[in-house]
């Protein structure tokens, strides 16, 4: 059955006709080629594919293309504003929490989401928010450290600067 | 060597393209026209193909090409990612075809097919039918050793696929005048890498009619080479390229996919196949680690001197050798650069069996050898009443030590002090006194302290070839190209590459440009990313180009200047004069010259082969906090602390993530993860992330590390392996911990809750016995 979706990509207004059974992740990668997302389970085991839509962090492999319909969705390619990189981005390249990179888009989006509620985290807070990504490489430490450092400074309000 | 960009924490060249989502891996390319592959795998784990129909698969609508033994070559070749042996005696077993007729797991590759969409390919591969005759599945070595077992592979006549060992000194006369004799028999569970992105490659026949494979692997050039041989063509009509790799850990130095995707891109005319795994697929479908069972028998003095040891090993290597017995070859090599035994007898034996195949996994061998090792000499030291640190302390070699197998020396050991520092870091003696007291009083949750220690080669010399290489060309702004053959796949190797060059050439990091992509039509021979031995053997081979670089922009400027080379020097991008460091001209200057120059026109390149013929010995070790539930079996990470002696740290950002990383993932060998079978059809239990028991960053403790810099003269920078190395210990010096928070010794890993509660209620620690079960 072909759907037709209306949303906004990345700040971009989209419109496709898709099957009624393709998740986002495929309609991100497979159509809009935008491959920062990544797939490392398909089951939403391990958080590479997480997106944001409409501002909150999503496993995009378990969530179909068709309710995407009227959303507004945010992937990594999507957080540098005029070559300029967000404070999460910034905060993973100066913490080494980057290493083979397969799952760091996850977790700078889930880190984006975070950071656009605008206050800061205890280190429990942060790992229970990361608790649905997996990565193999960093040992989660200085992932810790670079989202920690990218809620620094942040106050009640103050919004993120991912959108 | 005065720039200080060795030793820096400086931040990862690919690091930006990362946090974009611009580094492109595998999967991420899409050709037009991109077809589909999947294979048909086994359900059983021991049967004969009888007969395999594929009329109705091929009649689909969508469906390209249908694969199975009947078409596709069926020569025999070896996965192992090792250089080719010019002795055929000496080279990998040789066990494997592209589809097999004959299925020795669950999961062999059975059939393939090709297909316009992965919904069309799922449906064709329900509709090939296949009779299978079943045989005796072999699921333990202990089945597959048995007299009369049915043979895993008929052609090779044993189920033993080696069984070489060595031995040093006269054991026997050694073990019947020592004090004591010690013995323990000790077991680890098979694991997997779990690299995040799941195996992927595609492949082409391009307009030369030779075979392009794009693939996630960490041995291009190797790649080639096995391709050749599986398909029976030139190797040169291979072309393998690696882009970005999402994680390795030892899985893809194995050939897994790239012989039957370039089968399934021949049988479709050269159309592009993408061949992607599931994570399913992934887990059972490429490698594991080796499950060993090792009996320790040791000789010691009445002062706790370490006299001589025999290890005994059954290693479990699944339905095909890939790296087989050099895997227990390689384990069994390195202990004996730690402790200083006057014999030792090495027996090990590597078996099939009807499970999935096991493979490299970083350290290769030596978790599982210390893990027994490390854990038998904590039994010695309670029973002799030593700290385990003193009994260490008492018999680590130093350097002089000669391998008395090989003669490879250690030439820089910083061992001591590794343990001296770790015991700081935990404040071993305090803890030590106050625990035992404390644990004495009843709760039932326990405090522990434990350590372990390794040591680790850097690279395969001398029982493998070590040789790579590095290209650098001067750009006309005086910036440099950089290639190698080397392989970045995660762990850093492209920036600490960088780092050298700069460093020896005098130049900023930022004018090196490091060309990261391996493409063997490209790329210079470089045997790839294993064996901890890049920084060390590709970094030599790039401080060789490097220099040679540096030596022909001098000679050049001399040329121009009529100032004599000897005198000039670089620093930071300028040629100046050594002794008053005055400014002559800039290297861009010489490099525009060296390509225009009318008369002098030269452009400058260095292109080095770097045949290692050392191997340096890296050395650290585990100093662990637990506290251990009684009642639960859980088994909390207090503190932890990895020391390392690897020489000088060129980028110590980069080598405290390695050492991260390779905790992390002995924390899921010594606690959780295992990959499990059902013990009589040998099908999967937990392939997959969430019920294998990945840690996840809650079950992830603080990571505490810290790195005596020792300079090792052969390495390239002083620097010796580091990848590697830091998943070694950790397994046994929590086992340790646990050992001495309750006086329960568990010999097996993972030490799950429940094997824990089960240890812990047969030592009688439960109060009430049968009554109390967890939670």
């Amino acid at each position: 059955m072909i759907k037709k979706i209306n949303f906004t990509v990345n700040g971009k207004k989209r419109e496709l006709e898709i099957n009624a059974g393709e998740t986002l992740l495929e309609i991100i990668r497979k159509r809009l080629h935008l491959t920062g997302t990544k797939e490392g389970c398909g089951v939403g085991e391990c958080g590479a594919c997480t997106v944001l839509i409409d501002g909150t962090a999503i496993n995009s492999c378990l969530y179909l293309g068709v309710w995407a319909d009227g959303r507004e969705i945010v992937t990594v390619e999507g957080l540098a504003k005029d070559g300029e990189l967000s404070k999460v981005q910034k905060a993973f390249i100066s913490e080494g929490a980057v290493q083979c990179g397969f799952c760091t888009p996850g977790f700078v989006i889930t880190a984006s989401a975070l950071q656009s509620r605008g206050h800061s985290l205890t280190d429990i807070e942060v790992k229970e928010e990361l608790a649905g990504h997996f990565c193999r490489c960093t040992g989660y430490q200085n992932i810790i450290k670079a989202v920690k450092k990218s809620l620094e400074n942040e106050t009640a309000g103050t919004g993120g600067d991912h959108t | 060597m005065a720039s200080g960009i060795i030793g820096a924490s400086l931040p990862r060249l690919d690091a930006m393209a990362k946090v974009t989502g611009k580094a492109k891996y595998t999967g991420d390319y899409f050709l037009a026209d991109m077809l589909v592959g999947k294979i048909l795998r086994s359900p059983y784990a021991h049967a004969r193909v009888i007969n395999i129909e594929t009329s109705e698969a091929e009649a689909l609508p969508g469906v390209e090409a249908v694969l199975t033994h009947e078409n596709v070559p069926g020569n025999i070749y070896a996965t192992a990612g090792h250089p080719h042996s010019l002795d055929p005696e000496r080279g990998d077993v040789a066990d494997k075809t592209i589809l097999t007729s004959k299925a020795r797991f669950v999961g062999d590759e059975i059939a393939a097919v090709v297909a316009v969409d992965e919904i069309t390919a799922a449906r064709a591969l329900k509709l090939i039918k296949v009779e299978y005759e079943m045989l005796e599945a072999l699921l333990s070595t202990e089945a597959a050793l048995r007299e009369g077992a049915p043979l895993v592979h008929d052609e090779r006549g044993s189920n033993i696929a080696g069984s070489a060992g060595y031995h040093v000194g006269d054991i026997d006369s050694v073990m019947q005048q020592a004090d004591f004799i010690f013995s323990d028999e000790f077991e680890t569970g098979i694991v997997q890498h779990c690299a995040l992105e799941n195996h992927v490659s595609y492949a082409y026949i391009d307009e030369d009619e030779r075979i392009v494979i794009v693939s996630s692997t960490q041995i291009p050039h190797i790649a080639r080479r096995i391709v050749g041989q599986a398909l029976g063509l030139p190797w040169g009509r291979i072309r393998i390229i690696k882009p970005y790799v999402g994680g390795g850990f030892g899985g893809k130095q194995d050939v897994c996919l790239e012989p039957l995707n370039a089968a399934m891109t021949m049988a479709v005319g050269g159309r592009p196949v993408k061949l992607e795994l599931t994570r399913e697929e992934y887990m059972i479908g490429t490698r594991t680690r080796h499950s060993v069972k090792l009996k320790l028998k040791t000789a010691v003095s009445n002062e706790g001197k370490l006299l001589a040891i025999q290890v005994d090993a059954v290693s479990n290597t699944g339905a095909y050798a890939s790296h087989g017995h050099s895997v227990m070859l390689a384990g069994g090599s390195k202990f004996k650069y730690l402790y200083n035994f006057d014999a030792i007898r090495y027996m090990p034996r590597t078996v099939y069996t009807n499970l999935p195949v096991a493979g490299a996994m970083r350290a290769y061998g030596s978790p599982q050898i210390a893990f027994a090792l490390e854990s038998h000499l904590d039994n010695i030291a309670v029973k002799l009443d030593i700290d385990p640190v003193e009994l260490r302390l008492k018999n680590f070699n130093r350097v002089g030590y000669k391998d008395p197998n090989t003669g490879n020396q250690i030439l820089s050991c910083g061992v001591r002090e590794c343990v001296e520092r770790g015991k700081e870091l935990i404040d071993w003696d305090k803890k030590r006194q106050s625990f035992k007291e404390k644990n004495e009083r009843g709760s039932h949750k326990k405090r522990g302290l434990g350590m372990a220690c390794f040591s680790y080669g850097t690279g395969t010399y001398p029982a493998g070839l070590e040789v790579a290489g590095a290209r650098i060309i001067l750009n006309q702004d005086g910036s440099v190209q950089l290639q190698i053959g080397a392989t970045e796949i995660g762990q850093g190797s492209d920036t600490v590459f960088a780092q050298m060059a700069a460093e020896t050439m005098g130049i900023p990091m930022g004018m090196v440009n490091v060309v990261s992509t391996q493409d063997t039509d490209i790329s210079p021979f470089d045997t790839g990313s294993y064996a901890s031995r890049q920084t060390y053997i590709t970094g030599m081979a790039i401080r060789k180009a490097a220099g040679e670089v540096k030596n022909k922009i001098l000679e050049f400027a001399r040329r121009i200047s009529d100032l004599p080379a000897d005198c000039l020097e670089i620093a930071d991008a300028n040629i100046i004069l050594k002794d008053s460091g005055s400014i002559i001209m800039p290297v861009a200057a010489v490099a525009l010259q060296s390509y225009y120059d009318r008369q002098n026109s030269e452009p400058i390149t260095a292109d080095i082969s770097n045949n290692a013929r050392v191997n340096a010995i890296s050395f650290g070790t585990t100093f662990v906090e637990v506290e251990v539930d009684i009642k639960t079996g859980q088994i909390e990470i207090i503190e932890i602390f990895n020391v390392h002696d690897s020489g000088k740290i060129i980028n110590r950002q980069l080598a405290e993530g390695q050492v991260h990383g390779a905790v992390s993932m002995a924390l899921g060998y010594a606690l959780s993860e295992e990959l499990l079978f059902d013990n009589k059809t040998g099908k999967p239990l937990n392939n997959n992330l969430l019920d294998y028991k990945l840690p996840t960053i809650l079950d992830t403790p603080v990571i505490g590390l810290d790195f005596i810099e020792t300079f090792e003269p052969t390495g390239p920078y002083g620097n010796k392996a580091l990848g590697e190395p830091p998943t070694i210990s950790p397994a046994p010096a929590i086992r340790n911990a646990v050992f001495d928070a309750t006086g329960v010794a568990i010999n097996r890993i993972p030490i799950r809750p429940q094997l824990a509660f089960e240890k812990f209620k047969a030592a009688g620690l439960l109060e009430g016995g049968d009554q109390v079960v967890p939670d």
